[in-house]
């Protein structure tokens, strides 16, 4: 058994830079503690590698964890790269250790924390996407359909197969303002970029009149006889709804009440 | 009239209809302009009553030649009447469909002159939709009992579900409320439906995407209402039952009746409360005959025609089981794992994956996320059952009714009223 020098490692953040680290690590039998990108300027505990992205580099070593452990394997480690778990990049790293040693096999070994860590921070990224795939809203701005999110993961690369397929013919973009990344789609070509600052269309006559309509349809469907907020909270938690067309209004209404009843007390 | 005000009456008199699912389809064309529908269906927002939105669901026209006594849109009720162009619903589901408000359209209709002429008006509407529009996203149609076979048939060439209401559990009862409508009007297009879908199906799957045929790909559901008519729940049950293996429906739907009317026929509107834990019941046991394996005849008998409100139907049949308990986690099989009082379709699967490389204990299952505040009565792991854990039966009774009770509370929210003599469920 060979010794494990304990590291930490820098890099650009990008997939491409974090495999790169992950064949660097396994290469030289280092083991990383701490991951940190350029920008921090946290001094770290280990001896710190600043590692240069490597795209052929990190192709290989992507293709071979799906060549000498699975293709299961493979999926887990790119979406759990993409969850808002705490040290994923560490959480990732005990994996595919773990799956050194295990093998083809290793995604069935969901009882060790290993596997289990990273089976819990993906089922949570693809119950976020799933949730947006219905709770994204577009603004038509002169035939550019725009959206804005605040996702927890960063779910832009699930989204995508599902918003380019359905709105084919349409030129749309979605930002992803809590990561800051937009999804841009037009005439069958795709991106997702990195966007630091962004400037929103306005909504026209004719976009407001649909998003009028639109909240006349979901406060007419209701039924006043079954009128239960708690379950629909349970199904649409409350941080989604700034961003829905029929529950913003709804979010704000209840902020000022708050803060009415607030001063109400401050006044006693 | 302003497409507003049309909105908002069309889709009021829509709303008592509980189905809203867009699922048992994945169409994903390249050549598609618009539009795609998944399998498992998307929902897109949850209305204040906690039900899901998916479609836009809208009738065609309130206006009815039909007097059902349970219906709003009756003819002898006093109540605003609009109709949509068929351009006009087709513009509004376009436009709501890319701004992501919806998955697709759910179009129904009040009968007006005719059962024929209505259908051919949905048939218009549809077809601007696929044709002019080129639109592919969900689309769940009413066909109109008594309308021509022909045109039930081209309309479900346009639609990806049909549905046939079934409105009330029993023959008698819909003889009662709604003399314009007979059991085998309604039956007869859903047997269509089967056939068609079937035949459909088969053909997506054989022939070239071109020639395919594309007749309700993803099959027929049906809803009736319940509370109003004095059917019991076996009764309900065993109806359901025979629906899914006769006819072949992907769903039957629930509606817990709501007060609409004042007719004498019905339940009087003044202090009604809707069955709703009733409903939910009815639910349960519905997901158990689809998805668990099991049969009507299980869960109700002659001796216990209803189900207990305290309780849910999984369990009630558990606790007059014990015979079959307790499981042993690391040897059961998917159906009996599926059996336990809370492990469900996820935890059992999970239990499969997990003993192919382990032995299960308690923390083993916790991590797999098994909830075992039901489940530890019935299970075993390693041959012991949970420390601490001393069963005997009426403890167990006692025990999943309290776990049940915080739950039961949602139904009742007037529980303190003074003028509320009468129990609800």
């Amino acid at each position: 058994m060979k010794d494990w020098t304990q590291v930490s490692y820098t890099y650009d953040g990008s997939f491409a830079g974090f495999l790169t680290c992950m064949d660097e690590s396994f290469r030289h039998f280092e083991e990383p503690l701490a991951f940190q990108s350029p920008e921090d300027n946290r001094t770290s505990l280990y001896p710190e590698r600043v590692i240069a992205t490597d795209q052929s580099r990190a192709k290989r070593f992507y293709r071979g964890i799906r060549e000498t452990v699975s293709k299961q394997a493979q999926t887990l480690v790119s979406h759990a790269f993409l969850t808002c778990m705490p040290e994923r990049e560490c959480a990732i790293w005990q994996f595919l250790q773990f799956a050194r040693t295990i093998g083809p096999g290793v995604t069935y070994w969901i009882t060790d924390d290993r596997v289990n860590r990273l089976n819990k921070a993906v089922q949570h990224l693809y119950t976020e996407a799933h949730l947006l795939k219905g709770f994204t809203r577009f603004s038509d701005a002169r035939g550019l359909l725009w959206s804005e999110i605040s996702p927890k993961n960063r779910v832009l690369p699930l989204l995508r197969p599902h918003f380019c397929q359905r709105f084919h013919d349409e030129t749309f973009f979605i930002y992803d303002s809590t990561h800051h990344e937009a999804l841009l789609y037009s005439d069958g070509k795709w991106g997702i970029r990195p966007v630091e600052q962004i400037e929103f269309p306005k909504d026209d006559a004719q976009e407001a009149d649909y998003q009028r309509l639109w909240q006349k349809f979901y406060d007419t469907i209701a039924i006043e006889g079954r009128y239960n907020p708690k379950l629909r909270m349970s199904h649409v938690p409350k941080r989604y709804w700034e961003h829905m067309t029929e529950l913003k209004g709804e979010l704000e209404r209840e902020k000022r009440g708050r803060t009415d009843t607030e001063l109400a007390l401050l006044a006693e | 009239m302003e497409l507003m005000d049309k909105l908002e009456i069309l889709a009021d008199a829509a709303k008592y209809d509980a189905a809203c699912t867009s699922s048992g389809l994945d169409k994903k064309s390249a050549r598609a302009r618009l539009g795609s529908s998944m399998m498992a269906g998307c929902c897109h927002t949850f209305s204040a009553d906690g039900r899901c939105v998916t479609l836009l669901k809208v009738l065609l026209t309130n206006c009815c030649v039909y007097d059902c006594q349970y219906c709003v849109n009756r003819r002898s009720n006093d109540t605003r009447r609009a109709a949509f162009t068929p351009e006009e619903l087709a513009e509004l589901t376009i436009q709501f469909f890319r701004r992501n408000y919806i998955e697709g359209l759910f179009l129904s209709s009040a009968v007006v002159r005719n059962p024929d002429y209505t259908t051919e008006l949905m048939i218009r509407a549809l077809t601007l939709l696929r044709e002019t529009y080129g639109f592919r996203g969900y689309i769940h149609a009413k066909a109109i009992p008594g309308a021509d076979p022909l045109l039930t048939w081209r309309l479900g060439l346009l639609a990806d579900r049909l549905s046939v209401n079934i409105e009330l559990p029993s023959a008698q009862s819909l003889g009662l409320l709604a003399p314009d409508k007979k059991k085998d009007a309604i039956l007869k297009p859903m047997a269509l439906i089967r056939d068609g879908s079937a035949e459909s199906r088969r053909s997506i799957r054989q022939l070239p995407a071109k020639q395919a045929l594309h007749f309700a790909p993803a099959g027929q559901s049906t809803q009736m209402i319940i509370g109003a008519t004095p059917e019991n729940d076996r009764h309900i049950l065993n109806l359901t039952q025979n629906l899914y293996q006769k006819y072949k429906l992907k769903r039957v739907f629930y509606s817990a009746y709501m007060p609409v009317s004042t007719s004498s026929l019905l339940p009087a509107p003044e202090g009604f409360k809707p069955p709703l834990l009733r409903e939910h019941r009815l639910y349960q046991a519905d997901w158990l005959l689809r998805f668990y394996g099991f049969d009507a005849s299980e869960l109700l008998d002659e001796e216990h025609p209803n189900f207990d409100p305290n309780l849910d139907p999984k369990c009630c049949w558990a606790l007059g089981h014990m015979e079959f308990f307790p499981v042993e986690v690391n040897r059961a099989d998917y159906e009996m794992l599926l059996r336990v009082p809370g492990i469900g379709m996820t935890s059992a699967r999970r239990i499969l994956t997990a003993r192919r490389t382990c032995t299960l204990d308690y923390a083993a299952l916790k991590k797999l996320g098994v909830v075992l505040k039901r489940a530890q009565y019935f299970i075993t792991c390693g041959g012991r059952m949970t420390d601490g854990l001393r069963v005997k039966q009426d403890g167990v009774l006692r025990h999943l009714v309290a776990l049940e009770r915080p739950k039961l509370l949602a139904y009742e929210p007037e529980q303190l009223s003074l003028f509320d003599g009468g129990d609800a469920v």
